[in-house]
């Protein structure tokens, strides 16, 4: 049995370890402490929390002068609410004078569930791996995102974290090496390279186990950083297997998909390509896993697009 | 508080000197925003040569006071000032907007030593004023941090975030500046989208308000004295300016927010500064 644990959860754990550790860290919510798990640094730490109300935009720039001031800030909300109502501001604010404030938002993607479209950021990757200065991470489980806010406090520069929101398998060990920029093998595999990012790494773990069960052996990678890019491995995986599929919880418009095939033709890497991710339209209300399966992000349907895929070449 | 004679004489005479080259510099750079500049020139003045407590040869220094130019247009208010006070030479002044210059065309705190905060899109200054309060707080630092916003830019809601946040916050170690000239780039505040009353509405976000004539030196060093004895709210220096003050073929003018002087025009406004 897979162990089980949300990403966020683990969020409001890792700020309040890296908060003991480290007295310059301070956390900013605006109204949704309960739902990102800065709560629990607020519950720990009452001087060095601020709940700015429902302001994003106010809340980026009270970090942007905090950071001014040697302060290490985490702000939190909804990643619609972070990335999008206050992208103006994390671009002027924050990545143009290369602020040091780390934005870790919760709720990326669909798997936000019964709140619906408007609650479901699906662009938030594009928007913020556009912006100079950024990082962007998107943690694959729960002990990948504590290692994230841990990496993320320890560089310099504005960093993108991007946290889901419901209880998924825990793929990653505690001993694994993690460091920003840098794409891990989680299986390796001679016919088909499979890029995933956040949750859907452990949809592509199964997707693999069911693809060597008919008898294609599929290559997984974790792309947990989307900005910068490991470009690096990514030419060396495809050059195995010359066939890609990337799988994401977000629009294929500028995120991970966009993000690999500009490496491979830029490289003029020869190779097969397919993105899975939500084909240009909104999400909707509903039930997280049923959600995923209704937009092509089940292991079910990479099984099914790496078969076509091996299938063509024939 | 009293302040000598001298020293307002002294600080007019700075303020001039401030006004010469915002002319000069937008002339030279063939755009810019000569009448938010102006109006503002003696705030700037009054701050960088009398109130704030800041090293030209350390400008990171940690225990200095902070300006936030949050209507970021003028920017070359706070070049002219930052030049004259010794955090650059006065040649880059006559770079501004140039191609690969240390001074961009609104305030860019990476390029240019001095400026503690970046901006320009009108309306985030005030937040990061926060952030700067909040970090004093926390740090038991006696700083103070100050921000410049122009009538029109309170227009942008997340001034009112801010302001809300700094009552909230009891930052009375934060003073802001409304640059109350009367004019934005369409026209006047009052046609385009009025903010009126401004003292009002501060006044009901939680702010302790001080009305003032924002060219008077005595009355700008009067009303910052006074923000510091006010404990547990921030205050907002209301101050009644005329756009373009000094050039009288630019005082208020709507035509000279957003227009460099040609240089016939800059020559002409030279003569009377």
């Amino acid at each position: 049995m897979t162990n089980m644990k949300s990403p966020r959860i683990a969020y409001g754990e890792a700020l309040v370890e890296l908060g003991e550790k480290n007295e310059l860290v301070v956390a900013l919510d605006a109204d949704l402490a309960h739902a990102t798990q800065t709560a629990l640094f607020g519950e720990r730490f009452k001087d060095r929390f601020f709940n700015l109300g429902i302001a994003e935009q106010n809340m980026m720039g009270v970090a942007a002068g905090l950071s001014l001031c040697g302060f290490i800030p985490f702000a939190s909300t909804f990643a619609i609410f972070g990335a999008g109502r206050a992208f103006e501001q994390i671009r002027n604010s924050i990545c143009y004078p290369k602020l040091n404030v780390k934005i870790a938002v919760t709720h990326g993607g669909v798997t936000v569930g019964e709140d619906g479209a408007s609650h479901q950021a699906i662009e938030d990757i594009s928007l913020m791996r556009s912006l100079p200065n950024m990082t962007v991470i998107v943690p694959c489980d729960a002990i990948e995102t504590k290692k994230a806010v841990f990496a993320a406090a320890d560089i310099e520069g504005p960093v993108y974290i991007r946290i889901a929101r419901p209880v998924a398998p825990i793929i990653t060990k505690e001993e694994d090496n993690f460091e920003i920029g840098k794409a891990k093998v989680l299986k390796e595999g001679k016919d088909v390279s499979i890029f995933a990012t956040g949750l859907m790494v452990a949809k592509a773990l199964e997707a693999a186990v069911t693809l060597g069960d008919r008898g294609i052996d599929a290559t997984v990678i974790n792309i947990h950083t989307i900005k910068p890019l490991d470009e690096d491995l990514i030419l060396k995986e495809v050059a195995k297997t010359s066939k890609v599929i990337t799988v994401e919880e977000h629009t294929i418009l500028g995120g991970l998909g966009s993000a690999v095939a500009e490496v491979l033709v830029e490289k003029g890497m020869k190779a097969q390509m397919k993105r899975i991710g939500i084909n240009d339209t909104f999400g909707q209300s509903g039930d997280p896993e049923q959600l995923l399966e209704h937009y092509g992000l089940s292991a079910q349907n990479i099984v099914k697009v790496a078969e076509e895929m091996v299938e063509n070449l024939k | 508080m009293s302040v000598s004679r001298q020293t307002i004489e002294e600080l007019q005479s700075k303020a001039r000197i401030i006004r010469r080259h915002i002319v000069e510099m937008i002339a030279e750079a063939g755009s810019g925003h000569p009448g938010g500049s102006l109006s503002s020139a003696d705030i700037v003045t009054a701050l960088y040569f009398h109130v704030m407590n800041v090293d030209p040869k350390n400008p990171k220094w940690p225990e200095r006071d902070r300006l936030v130019l949050s209507k970021g247009h003028a920017a070359p208010v706070v070049y002219a000032a930052l030049a004259e006070k010794g955090f650059f030479p006065k040649e880059e002044l006559l770079k501004l907007r140039k191609t690969g210059a240390m001074l961009q065309g609104h305030p860019d705190m990476k390029a240019t030593p001095g400026l503690d905060m970046t901006t320009g899109s009108l309306g985030q200054g005030l937040s990061a004023a926060n952030g700067m309060a909040l970090a004093a707080k926390l740090d038991n630092k006696d700083y103070r941090v100050y921000v410049i916003m122009g009538d029109g830019e309170i227009q942008e809601g997340q001034i009112w975030e801010a302001a809300m946040t700094a009552a909230h916050y009891k930052l009375d170690n934060l003073t802001a500046f409304v640059d109350h000239n009367g004019l934005q780039i369409d026209g006047p505040i009052t046609k385009v989208m009025s903010p009126e009353s401004i003292q009002e509405k501060f006044k009901a976000f939680g702010w302790n308000v001080i009305d003032i004539d924002g060219h008077d030196i005595q009355q700008i060093l009067e009303a910052v004295e006074e923000a510091k004895t006010v404990k547990g709210k921030p205050t907002v220096i209301v101050s009644k300016t005329v756009k373009g003050k000094g050039v009288p073929f630019m005082e208020n003018q709507v035509g000279w927010h957003g227009k460099a002087p040609t240089l016939d025009q800059a020559k002409e406004a030279l003569e009377i500064l």
